[in-house]
């Protein structure tokens, strides 16, 4: 098959994930709205989940599908250009948001989460959407300067670790939302089901804490290429520099949690804006920065 | 308490190195947000002629010097300075400790955070328990009614590794800072290199690095390969082959070096950095004698290298400057006038204007080399010449003979480098042996029932499953007796 046809296979399946993630939101949604009705229809808080329950399985299996053409189309991706698909802000793009929702569906298997499906699934499709309108650029050969094994290494650790963050992240969030909820009196019935705070502030603070090493590796490993392309292994460039405040406010967050003992609101608060220094430099200094961190566009 | 040791155990509290790490994740901020002059100085100067108020005091402030500036520095200085405070007394704490029994088991179990509690007494239970700790290789102190166990000390081992190696990597990075060196060579093909200082365009040495020792190696640019994607015009690779001597004078030998896979020479090692074209002219004056033969160095100013130079010819009567752009396929368009159209030599151009009257190089301020001071000229000539023209600008003739790639080489000294690596995989490794080893204790204690209680540090999961574990396995004892 020619690379060009290997492409189109790849936009294809990026479609089809975005089907699939679209039902998934659908059916994450028709659960979390019909335990809703039960409550108005029922004067009792207790409720029937039974209904409700197979449209949050439905949008679980439909979660896996979507993860599975994603895969799909990633891997295609890649094999049209001959490379590891991460080569332009497109690529990075539809694989963070594989590695985002494959973090979901791994952290699924051990706990109970499904109620993440809406916000996982809203976000995967936000940023698939983004990505195949506007960062869309054609399957083309890498430059010289992203011709190293440690492209499939440093890259893959990077967007792992900031699927996971931004899976902490998603936590932290609803932590500090339901906390509202709890101060201003009980509740609401469709987040009754949701985990208790405790649960969700373990939760958030296990995945980071698990990442954190990897994401080290990530800097590390992307010091050494630096060191083999640029000649040097830290120059503050503004990509170096984010990774950098990133890693230090994972750091303070750790620490706060397990020496200061930190818990719940403030620790919430501190892996958000840790998340947030991610995202920035996703963001900022792919389009906006300057740098060496940019090529061929974005 | 005297003043000092109050402000050194302020310094090396945990609460005032988080402020700390938390600072200098902020301070390093605005080193992203404005252009720095040890990475574009170019921008620095832009920023400075687009504000010249704000860029004043931002320079007072070292924002443009951000990651070399004093208030930086002593962020991170005293960061590690409250860091080696903690952790060295920590390190020799934990290093008393190797070998160590558990502490005590304490009075009262049930207060632990798992606790069980068997009615009836079981006989031996110590001696199994004792056998089950062992087994699953708990630290353990026995006493007459009671154990004390412990397990996962190579956590704290793990949190110390990892903090000593960031105190490895911050010295690997001052060797780096104090000796070494770093430059830059623009080298044609053909010529040769030889590592001294003159040889560079520019060179930056460390305080104590010396120029003796510098690696005695020598270079001849050999061949220049670049390949372009036809569809993209972008860069598919570029190759290098230089022959290369070390020490200089022994027997040359052929050394590829690419954009990922520089040329090593113990601590020093030569990348290759940028390339471009320089056009090969001769000038001849009007009675045919030669002034100049030669490569001359253009800068790429695109992706598809149109490049832009300048031919100075100080020793002409009166002086000769050309303005002059080389294009190595070109084309033209009525919008962009005549540019290149793809960076590989297809149908290469030199565009010129030639100015004559004064080059302006004798008051002392430098030049650039790849522009001419127009401002004391008037111009007389404007050509486009192909390959192998000549053209007569009236005062002499230009001839556009050929053209040569030219590449940048980088020659960086570190030798703070390879300790910067172990820095780094140690503190890995200390991170992963941290993160991912649960530290817990088990006491067991017996009067007229069995009491079993754990307490996991940091509240990590398993205590539970453990603590069950153990009582399964003495309860099935007593069971099958």
């Amino acid at each position: 098959m020619t690379s060009r046809n290997l492409a189109y296979l790849s936009n294809y399946a990026i479609y089809s994930s975005m089907v699939l993630y679209t039902i998934a939101f659908f059916s994450h949604a028709v659960e979390v709205s019909f335990s809703v009705k039960n409550t108005e229809e029922s004067e009792k808080t207790t409720f029937d989940f039974s209904r409700t329950d197979r449209a949050g399985r439905i949008g679980t299996a439909m979660m896996i599908l979507g993860f599975i053409f994603l895969f799909a189309g990633v891997i295609l991706r890649g094999a049209s250009a001959h490379r590891v698909p991460w080569g332009n802000m497109y690529e990075f793009s539809i694989t963070g948001a594989m590695a985002f929702s494959g973090a979901y569906l791994f952290a699924l298997a051990k706990y109970k989460l499904r109620w993440l499906g809406l916000p996982v699934s809203i976000a995967v499709l936000l940023t698939l959407g983004t990505a195949i309108t506007v960062l869309y650029r054609p399957s083309a050969p890498l430059v010289p300067a992203l011709k190293s094994t440690w492209l499939a290494i440093h890259v893959s650790a990077a967007i792992v670790s900031g699927g996971v963050f931004l899976l902490a992240n998603t936590i932290a969030a609803t932590y500090l939302y339901l906390d509202r909820m709890e101060a201003r009196g009980e509740r609401s019935a469709w987040a009754k089901k949701l985990p208790t705070l405790e649960v969700l502030d373990q939760l958030s603070y296990r995945l980071v804490a698990f990442v954190f090493p990897l994401w080290t590796f990530a800097v590390i490993a992307g010091a050494i290429w630096a060191e083999s392309a640029w000649g040097r292994y830290w120059g503050w460039d503004p990509k170096e520099t984010w990774a950098f405040i990133t890693w230090v406010a994972y750091a303070a967050y750790l620490h706060a949690r397990v020496t200061a003992g930190w818990r719940g609101r403030k620790a919430a608060w501190l892996c958000l804006f840790a998340g947030s220094t991610f995202l920035f430099n996703y963001v900022y200094v792919n389009i906006w920065g300057t740098g060496r961190h940019t090529y061929s566009g974005l | 308490m005297n003043i000092f040791q109050w402000m050194w155990r302020q310094l090396t509290s945990m609460r005032t190195a988080l402020i700390l790490l938390l600072a200098l994740g902020l301070a390093s901020i605005p080193g992203s947000l404005f252009p720095q002059r040890n990475q574009n100085p170019m921008k620095v100067q832009d920023f400075f002629k687009a504000n010249p108020t704000l860029a004043h005091w931002l320079d007072k402030a070292k924002i443009f010097d951000l990651y070399s500036s004093p208030w930086f520095s002593a962020i991170y200085i005293l960061l590690f300075i409250s860091l080696i405070g903690c952790v060295l007394p920590r390190s020799f704490e934990h290093a008393k400790a190797i070998g160590k029994k558990p502490p005590l088991t304490p009075r009262f179990l049930d207060r632990m955070e798992g606790f069980a509690e068997l009615d009836r007494p079981i006989e031996g239970a110590l001696d199994d328990a004792q056998k089950w700790l062992k087994k699953n290789r708990f630290r353990i102190r026995r006493e007459e009614s009671s154990i004390s166990a412990e397990k996962g000390y190579s956590r704290e081992t793990g949190n110390l590794l990892f903090h000593l190696s960031l105190i490895v990597i911050l010295f690997a990075v001052a060797t780096g800072g104090l000796y070494g060196s770093k430059g830059e060579a623009i080298l044609n093909v053909g010529d040769r290199f030889i590592n001294t200082p003159t040889s560079y365009d520019n060179i930056s040495f460390s305080k104590f690095q010396r120029e003796g020792d510098m690696a005695p190696f020598s270079l001849r640019i050999l061949d220049f390969k670049a390949s372009y994607d036809v569809k993209t015009n972008a860069p598919t690779d570029y190759t290098l082959q230089v022959a290369a001597a070390n020490p200089i004078g022994s027997k040359e030998e052929v050394k590829i070096i690419k954009v990922n896979s520089p040329l090593t020479y113990g601590s020093t090692k030569v990348y290759l950095q940028a390339n471009g074209y320089s056009p090969v002219v001769a000038v001849r004056d009007k009675t045919g004698k030669l002034i100049f033969e030669g490569p001359v160095t253009f800068l790429p100013q695109d992706g598809n290298l149109t490049s832009i130079g300048a031919i100075k010819l100080p020793d002409m009567t009166p002086q000769i400057g050309m303005v002059a752009s080389f294009l190595p396929t070109a084309d033209r368009s009525a919008t962009r006038g005549a540019f290149s159209a793809f960076p590989e030599v297809l149908d290469p151009r030199l565009l010129v204007s030639v100015w004559m009257g004064d080059l302006g190089l004798d008051n002392g301020t430098p030049q650039s080399v790849y522009r001419v001071d127009t401002s004391k000229m008037q111009r007389i000539g404007l050509k486009a010449l192909g390959l192998g023209d000549v053209y007569n600008f009236g005062q002499g003739t230009l001839t556009f003979e050929g053209y040569r790639s030219w590449v940048n080489l980088q020659i960086v000294d570190d030798p703070g480098k390879m300790y910067a690596l172990v820095g780094a995989i140690l503190a890995i490794l200390g991170l992963l042996t941290s993160l991912f080893t649960r530290q817990r204790r088990i006491w067991i204690k017996i009067d007229s029932r069995v009491q079993i209680a754990g307490l996991a540090k940091n509240g990590v999961p398993g205590l539970d499953e453990e603590l069950s574990a153990l009582q399964a396995a003495l309860m099935s004892k007593s069971e099958e007796a």
